[in-house]
């Protein structure tokens, strides 16, 4: 039995006045591809750095292939891309790789780690002069140059072009056939539903939701349903009906809902006063922002 | 995953620590702004200082040339200028760009970091005085025998030592955009204090008195005697013990203010 990728018992950050993860518990298998999903600011990061070592639990414990994530051991495990992270950029990409290479045990040929990156034109050139997305792809070549047991990937997809992003979606892929663990983090439930068979939500640093991106989906698809009233609606009018989500404002109501026929039959029948009704599809990136608004209410 | 246990848990230091060295190297030596200042500055000095007056003899009655002191004083100005603004600057910069960041979730142990970049360094510091020392060869024609020019260039490489963890302090302490002043502020006046440009005589009274608690005055004892142009009395000795302690002071120094950088980060 080995021991998991990575897990969070109980795991507390606090960045002085500001709680950034909050008794997080979660243990990641190895071979598992794991999206994590939340707004900015929820603590996705954080809970990567914890897992990386490269911040310290407030309290609780934090484990990468059963050893502290700061020994070099487990470091020599995975490969890593950071938001904000910055590399030298006197540098070529073939040198850059060259040298990550080196820091582990086992690591890909560098002309692998280049293709994989999609930078095959770009390997002679300095890094300062790649392009944003350019340099992406390059923090991908020094993640996986290493061939590490896990990736942790935190919002890598940000400032690829397409054809950047969907080759990155396919190494992403083939990774995970191959047995790698990937850990990512994203606002785009999308890219989640995509790579991952499991999404973890976090919202103001708690795990809100931990399971497959079909049920997440399920929770948050839907439709939306927005309506003005005569009078100032009354929350009893609401109670009982299939809703994930409710916003009232003065006159306004916002619903989200799976079965909008339903809700508005029952709305009518209560001699809800409905005027300027529209229903529409939820967009994603609403619906689980209603989602997350929603959980941290109850 | 059998192919996970088979493999060692890490990987081997010294090709690592040839590959980081190399790419510090690099990146010190393609910034025009640190190689260029680095390794022909000493030089330039030497041609608008040291050139004109280097057969004359540094002081009314002195055996010792003009040429021969200027030598031994840029051979240490060069290298110490090398690892204060090196360090100081091209650390400072690294950590503005959040170049720690990546580099502290790789298995990059931190003393192979560290090793790689005074390895650097002191390769840059070796090329300023080989190139110092070619100029004044040829262009200036001071004779010093080969014997005094390997006691030179050792003296000096030694007396970078202490710079180095002096500039490592400057790079953890220094923000990205004040590190070229703050360097430059405490270097230059020091260099001109301990009798680099000048002989310590010229002086004013109050940096003769200063002067002998500088680390950069001890180092040039050290070199100037290594060509016989010692210009104050004292021993060696007592030269060696004061860059000792600097050494010591420095790299603790650096220690606790790499220590204060990483707490802020990485807690």
């Amino acid at each position: 039995m080995s021991a998991p990728a990575a897990e969070l018992v109980n795991t507390s950050k606090r960045y002085g006045e500001v709680q950034a993860v909050q008794d997080v518990s979660f243990v990641i298998e190895p071979g598992e591809v794991v999206a994590m999903l939340g707004p900015n600011g929820a603590g996705k990061t954080t809970s990567i750095s914890l897992m990386l070592g490269t911040r310290k639990p407030t309290s609780g414990t934090v484990r990468l292939f059963g050893m502290d994530p700061k020994d070099l051991k487990a470091r020599s495990r995975i490969g890593v891309m950071l938001q904000e992270s910055g590399v030298p950029g006197m540098l070529r990409v073939a040198e850059i790789v060259e040298l990550f290479r080196s820091y582990y045990p086992a690591p890909l040929a560098t002309a692998e780690a280049i293709r994989m990156a999609g930078l095959e034109e770009k390997a002679k050139s300095l890094v300062k002069d790649l392009s944003g997305g350019q340099r992406q792809r390059l923090y991908f070549a020094l993640a996986v140059c290493g061939d590490p047991d896990a990736l942790f990937l935190d919002e890598p997809t940000v400032g690829m072009d397409v054809e950047g992003r969907r080759r990155f979606l396919e190494e992403i892929g083939a990774l995970a056939t191959k047995g790698r663990t990937v850990v990512l983090t994203t606002h785009y439930l999308e890219e989640a539903d995509q790579l991952a068979r499991r999404v973890i939500v976090i919202d103001h640093g708690r795990v809100i939701a931990d399971s497959t991106p079909a049920a997440i989906k399920a929770r948050v698809a839907g439709k939306r349903v927005t309506f003005s009233t005569g009078t100032r609606p009354d929350e009893s009018q609401f109670a009982g009906l299939p809703l994930n989500s409710k916003q009232i404002e003065d006159h306004r109501v916002r619903l989200l809902t799976n079965e909008p026929e339903q809700v508005l039959r029952e709305l009518f029948r209560r001699g809800v006063e409905i005027q300027n009704l529209e229903v529409a599809g939820a967009d994603l990136e609403e619906a689980f922002v209603a989602m997350t608004h929603q959980q941290t209410q109850t | 995953m059998s192919t996970v246990t088979a493999r060692s848990a890490t990987a081997p230091v010294l090709p690592m620590l040839a590959r980081q060295s190399y790419a510090e190297f690099v990146k010190l030596f393609r910034v025009p702004a640190f190689s260029v200042t680095s390794i022909v500055l000493p030089t330039m000095f030497y041609a608008f200082i040291g050139l004109g007056q280097a057969k004359e003899p540094l002081f009314p009655g002195s055996a010792v040339t003009f040429g021969e002191y200027f030598l031994a004083s840029m051979a240490l100005y060069g290298v110490a200028n090398v690892m204060v603004l090196g360090f100081g600057i091209s650390l400072a910069n690294e950590r503005g760009q959040k170049q720690d960041l990546l580099m502290k979730s790789t298995p990059l142990p931190a003393p192979v970091f560290f090793t790689a970049k005074a390895l650097s360094a002191l390769a840059i510091a070796l090329i300023s005085i080989v190139v110092l020392g070619l100029f004044a060869a040829v262009a200036a024609g001071v004779q010093v025998d080969a014997s005094q020019w390997l006691t030179l260039g050792a003296r000096a490489m030694l007396c970078s030592i202490p710079f180095i963890g002096l500039g490592f302090a400057l790079g953890y302490l220094a923000g990205p955009n004040s590190a070229p002043a703050v360097t430059n502020l405490i270097y230059l006046p020091t260099a001109f204090a301990s009798g680099l440009f000048f002989p310590l005589r010229l002086l004013p009274q109050l940096l003769q008195n200063l002067a002998p608690y500088l680390p950069l005055y001890r180092g040039a004892q050290l070199v100037w005697d290594s060509v016989g142009a010692r210009t104050e009395g004292g021993s060696i000795a007592t030269d060696w013990l004061y860059m000792g302690a600097y050494t010591v002071v420095f790299f603790l120094l650096a220690l606790w203010a790499y220590r204060r950088d990483q707490g802020k980060k990485f807690n």
